[in-house]
């Protein structure tokens, strides 16, 4: 078993295991952090963007000038942002199986492998991570399509070049293996080789192992992984949250007895308190609005807003902010919202029983009702004649590089009056405001991030007890998993079964000499028993049928146990030997049957039986001696 | 010999309160619990004292499985869980939990308000009972216990119907509920994988017809409403409230909008809405085509068709109205039906099944004076058509099903004898498998033979893989031979030396030694050399070698020569194996007594 790891991104992991003769790849993550070292992409032509002065070294000896751009102090690449796709090197993509995707967050990448890599496979994900999933990446696609920018900036990447460039640039990594966002179509292709499957459903692979998607409370449809056979448990555990938030809560129960626990998608922010953040983000966002500003929140189109609206809804009367206009601005915002209200069977309890009413699970339903949450496709059209200030936008890419929310920042960035709240926790805030220094505008970072922190896996691993415990962290890096294989299910079939005849060796204990043909189709072994040889030919032939010599590979049975002698003089006696003569010697006696001329040889390990060529004889006795002997 | 038993309490042989008890492994388990349309007595319910005489169920019982919300499969869950007394699980999906209980007190209310019957059960007894119901997802394993596991597949027939299977061990039951094998206007069409039970229990309500395509009987359907509005009549279309009345919403709304129609259309009861919602909330249960488009338009928005009120039946000019329940037994259908009897212009389409006794099946059979309550009669004038818009297979879906899940034994229920009589012929005779239609309380047995799951060492395994080769030869099948462990319910196969190994047992070595008389002049290596020859042509296919030591050695089997000194003419050879080469062993001492051929040279 083996564990080879594609991404160093420690919530958005992609990892390959080769387990019995099957090989998966778990979760699909595309590391967006790359994006950070890019200038925003702006909705409308932006003055301030486009004066940036271009990049030039110290010496003057190299000059990217078309290519980089400096801002306050840093330095960015003015082209279509890149991804970081997980490693295609390490080995060949093309013999991949299967995919199992954990959340839609961990599938981003999944059009660069299934398309571009020779993938012949299956993806498997639930139907809430697939629809989310898909509304992510035509999100993603949308914000990169309808900005589009004719250069591509490839100088840099030079290995010369970025020697010479200042940090964090200097340090990036495999930048050639950088790629751009993929198209409409790719993404189409991609998700229809996804499968969908449910919550304790078990797929089998090729009759060699099964797989199982179980609920890891963290997003709609997230799940973790049971990879099994009969006699080996694989976990595959990545983004779970012990939190009750809207989805289903984690399934821990059906992770015990692992022999191997994979352990990826752990809290980035390990000190900050979800629910103490989210009373921070109610408290800062009425302050700004009572003042008279602005607040601006970039987030993901699913996920963490459906609870920060869910709070909202609670907070917004109480604290008098029943006129404020709040926006949610995505191309995929209605579908995300409406998205959300049909996928019961996958939420909490709570939401769940809501339904039975019926009504719809979450209550940004009623905000969109009473118009207090409005959500537009774009800033463009409808939004900019209903706009009105001061007022709350939900809207992406968390990155602040491309999406509607670059238009926000560069709107409201200068007034002080104005907050950006970050709740995602993928970015470093600091990163993404770069691009936008000097900032006038408050920023307030209250990140919620309800995986799993050091303590809840510790009280997990209690809790579920796996003899092993992997984490993959390096990107690269490939894992012996320390697990020996030894058993393997086999079916005996009926008639076989039957035949079987057990003898008790000790209490409890019984055996079975088993001689049978082994069948193995499609991973499956069965046992039957051996065929009855054909009918022997008419006695003419008889004569030549004798002549045969047995099978070379006649089964060879061992025998146990000893040959007391008192018990078999007693049978030998019965059978009519009755001239017998015991010799003792070092290790046993001597039988000398005197009529028959025959030596029986007795001893604790072993018997010998030395007679003339009197075959009936010498099957007698030997039939004698099995009586008192375990057959294996 | 292992066998699965299934009895049906009801359904069988018949339509209506649908109850089928299956015992597999060990495990009983309770398919649905309905009622019967066609009783007001105790017939209505399925007879539970066939589980026990006196007391509770539940020690019998290891669950209960409930295929949708029709009440012929859930009618009588209250009265066996609260009244007859059940505690364990009751499994059915989100939506036949989410509107189960609403029928329920529809019925309910009906029996205990309408009829004023006494002696049924409550509003808080169906409460009581859904709170013992787990909600079961699609294609989820459910492990009801260690050994009990239960799957859902798509059903089709309503919102949230399902078809379950059953296993235990390796041996399994498919009971499909009610199913449709071609997807309609909100509905996908039922599928399952090829999972080989060792059972299917199957509806049977279209046993003997083949429909005709959708498409003519809704153009049949269409043009029938829009000649009845036309002149002016009035249309009543008796539904259950959820099901089949939404789908021919939807074939009415669209129509409505593409002609341009006026005239009202009307959905009685309060549940319309609610009932829309349902579909709403639980779209992902619908087919493929609504799911996609529902962010755009929700196909359960209707425009033209509007909530009814008792009032509007007296209301002249066209009207159509759809009215619960579906089979003129009761309630709102059965009173406008009332009204509307009288007058040739006016039309009833029964668009789905009705069971006997019901004044839906009474038309439908031609009966133009209905007895009613009360000891008055009615005289039936309006038109009354029947259109097939049940969400049944025909006899070709459930062979069609059949195909899909491959079953060893197929068992019909929810149908009338006598085409269940015809199908069990067509499916013997296509399937060359075994088909049983069981009556009320009557059990049908069958046989199982399951296949006795072992672990083998992976040694054991793939050293024999590896002999065995690639491909199995079946003109030389290969022997394993391995010993069988069987130890705290425990089953290992092990090689034998393996065996010896784990349990602490010594090996006893059997060894023979023959000797064999023979007569030959040569010296002694000669005649060695002699039986080596002999040998090698023999022994095709063996290993056969001369050693040096002055001995010829088969496989393992040792051969000396010696000659007593008194006659150097008679030479005895020593033959000595263990017992391991038994076979060859006793072959070469038969074939040496026999002397040795004569010399070539």
């Amino acid at each position: 078993m083996k564990l080879y790891c594609l991404s160093g991104h420690p919530t958005l992991p992609c990892n390959v295991l080769k387990f019995k003769s099957t090989t998966i790849m778990l979760d699909c993550g595309l590391d967006t952090t790359s994006v950070l070292n890019f200038l925003p992409l702006p909705l409308v032509h932006s003055p301030r963007l486009s004066k940036l002065p271009g990049w030039v070294s110290k010496d003057g000896s190299a000059n990217l000038e078309k290519e980089l751009k400096e801002c306050a102090g840093r330095v960015f690449v003015d082209s279509q942002p890149e991804f970081c796709l997980p490693e295609r090197e390490l080995l060949d993509l093309s013999t991949i199986d299967v995919i199992l995707i954990s959340n839609y967050h961990c599938m981003m990448a999944l059009p660069y492998i299934t398309e571009h890599t020779g993938f012949t496979g299956t993806v498997y994900a639930t139907e809430p991570t697939l629809t989310i999933g898909r509304l992510f990446m035509e999100e993603l696609v949308n914000f990169m399509e309808r900005v589009p920018k004719a250069q591509s900036a490839t100088c840099w990447k030079n290995k010369e070049m970025q020697r010479m460039l200042p940090g964090p640039l200097k340090d990036v990594v495999d930048v050639w293996a950088w790629k751009r966002s993929y198209s409409i179509q790719e993404v189409n292709s991609a998700l229809s080789k996804v499968q969908l499957v449910g919550y304790s459903q078990k797929v089998e692979l090729f009759g060699a192992v099964q797989v199982s998607p179980l609920s890891s409370g963290y997003s709609l449809g997230s799940s973790n992984w049971i990879i099994q056979s009969h006699h080996e448990k694989v976990s595959y555990v990545s983004g779970s949250s012990l939190l009750t938030t809207h989805p289903q809560p984690m399934d821990q129960s059906s992770l015990k007895n692992s022999d191997v626990l994979i352990l990826t998608g752990l809290t980035q922010m390990p000190t900050a308190n979800p629910d103490g953040m989210l009373g921070e983000f109610c408290s800062n966002l009425a302050m700004t609005i009572r003042a008279g500003g602005n607040v601006l929140v970039p987030c993901y189109s699913s996920g963490v807003i459906y609870d920060l609206l869910e709070c909202l809804y609670q907070f917004i009367d109480s604290a008098n902010l029943g006129t404020t206009p709040f926006y949610f601005i995505s191309p995929v915002a209605n579908s995300s919202l409406e998205f959300s209200q049909i996928f019961a069977e996958w939420l909490c309890h709570n939401k769940q029983s809501k339904v039975y009413l019926p009504e719809p699970p979450f209550p940004h339903a009623e905000l969109i009702q009473t118009n207090k949450l409005k959500h537009y496709p774009s800033i463009h059209g409808d939004f900019s004649s209903e706009f009105r200030q001061p007022c709350v936008v939900f809207t992406g890419h968390p990155s602040l590089r491309f999406g509607d929310v670059v238009h926000f920042m560069e709107l409201w960035g200068k007034s002080s009056i104005n907050t950006i709240i970050f709740t995602e926790p993928d970015f470093s805030y600091l990163d993404a405001l770069a691009p936008y220094q000097p900032l006038a505008m408050k920023c307030v970072y209250c990140p919620i991030d309800t995986r799993l922190n050091f303590h809840q896996v510790s009280k997990l691993l209690k809790e579920v007890q796996p003899l092993h415990v992997v984490c993959p962290e390096q990107r690269c890096s490939v894992l012996n998993l320390p697990h020996r294989r030894r058993y393997e299910r086999i079916y005996i079939l009926p008639e076989l079964a039957n035949s079987l005849v057990p003898s008790e060796i000790k209490p409890g204990v019984s055996l079975a000499t088993v001689s049978a043909v082994l069948h193995s189709k499609d991973n499956k072994h069965t046992l039957q028993s051996v065929p009855k040889p054909p009918p022997v030919a008419p006695s003419k032939k008889r004569k030549r049928v004798l002549e045969e010599p047995p099978a070379v590979l006649a089964p060879k049975t061992l025998l146990s146990g000893a040959v007391p002698l008192e018990a078999f003089l007693a049978t030998l006696q019965k059978h009519g030997f009755t001239e017998v003569k015991v010799e003792e010697t070092a290790d046993g006696h001597i039988l000398h049957l005197q009529a028959e001329d025959t030596l029986i040889q007795l001893e604790e390990d072993g018997t010998h039986i030395v007679c003339d060529n009197n075959e009936p004889l010498r099957t007698t006795l030997r039939d004698l001696v099995l009586r008192f002997l375990q057959k294996l | 010999m292992p066998e699965i038993k299934v009895t049906p309490l009801g359904a069988g042989q018949d339509v209506g309160r649908s109850c089928i008890l299956v015992s597999i492994g060990g495990k009983n388990i309770m398919l649905d619990c309905g009622m019967h349309m066609g009783y007001n007595d105790d017939r209505r319910f399925p007879d539970f004292s066939y589980i026990t005489q006196n007391g509770r169920l539940t020690e019998f019982l290891d669950c209960v499985i409930i295929s949708h919300f029709h009440l012929d499969h859930c009618g009588a869950l209250p009265f066996m869980s609260e009244m007859v007394g059940y505690d364990g699980p009751i499994y059915m999906t989100h939506p036949t939990k989410a509107i189960c209980p609403i029928l329920l007190e529809d019925f309910r209310k009906i029996t205990v308000d309408k009829k004023g019957e006494t002696n049924f059960f409550t509003s808080q007894m169906i409460k009581d009972c859904m709170k013992k119901v787990v909600p079961l997802n699609l294609h989820q394993t459910v492990q009801v216990d260690d050994e009990l596991e239960i799957k859902a597949y798509y059903a089709g027939h309503v919102l949230g119907a399902a078809m379950v299977q059953i296993k235990v061990g390796s041996e399994s039951v498919v009971y499909t509920g009610d199913y449709n094998m071609t997807p309609d206007r909100h509905l996908g069409a039922a599928w399952i994988d090829k999972c080989r039970p060792d059972v299917l229990i199957s509806e049977s309500t279209y046993a003997t017809t083949i429909r005709d395509s959708k498409r003519c009987r809704e153009r049949d359907f269409l043009k029938k409403v829009h000649e009845s509005i036309e002149r002016g009549g009035k249309v009543l279309i008796p539904v259950f409230a959820l099901g089949r009345a939404q789908e021919l919403c939807i074939l009415l709304e669209t129509f409505w909008e593409r002609m341009n129609l006026k005239a009202p259309i009307y959905f009685s009861t309060g549940l319309t809405e609610k009932a829309n919602h349902y579909y709403k909330l639980f779209i992902t249960w619908t087919n493929q085509k609504i799911r996609k488009t529902f962010v755009q338009r929700n196909m359960f928005e209707f425009k033209h068709i509007k909530a009814f009120d008792r009032s509007y039946a007296d209301n002249p000019g066209p009207m159509v109205v759809f009215a619960t329940p579906g089979m003129l037994h009761a309630g709102q259908s059965l009173q406008i039906f009332k009204k509307w009897a009288g007058h040739e212009k006016n039309m009833v389409i029964m668009p789905g099944y009705c069971v006997q006794g019901t004044i839906g099946h009474k038309i439908l059979n031609g009966q133009r004076k209905l007895e009613l309550e009360g000891r008055s009669t009615l005289e039936v004038k309006l038109q009354v058509e029947y259109m097939s818009f049940s969400a049944h297979a025909d006899a070709k879906g459930i062979m069609q099903l059949i195909r899909m899940a491959e079953p060893r034994n197929v068992l019909l229920v929810h149908g009338e004898a006598v085409k269940m009589e015809f199908l069990k012929g067509k499916i013997e005779q296509e399937f060359s498998i075994d088909c049983h239609m069981p009556a009320n309380g009557e059990t049908a047995t069958v046989q199982t033979n399951p296949s006795v799951p072992v672990d083998i060492s992976l040694n054991l395994l793939k050293r024999e893989m590896a002999l065995g080769g690639p491909l199995p030869d079946p003109k030389r099948p290969r022997t394993m031979h391995g010993t069988l462990i069987m130890k705290d319910n425990s089953l290992k196969l092990v090689s034998s030396e393996q065996a010896l190994k784990d349990l602490g047992l010594n090996e006893h070595q059997l060894r023979f030694t023959c000797r064999v008389q023979l007569q030959d002049q040569s010296p002694e290596q000669e005649t060695l050399s002699r039986v080596y020859t002999h040998l090698k042509s023999v022994l095709k296919g063996f290993s056969v070698q001369l050693l040096p030591d002055g001995t010829v050695m088969v496989e393992s089997i040792l051969i000396k020569v010696s000659s007593s000194p008194e006659d150097p003419d008679s030479k005895t050879l020593l033959l000595s194996w263990s017992y391991q080469d038994e076979d060859l062993g006793s072959f070469l001492s038969s074939l040496l007594k026999k002397g040795l051929p004569a010399a070539l040279c």
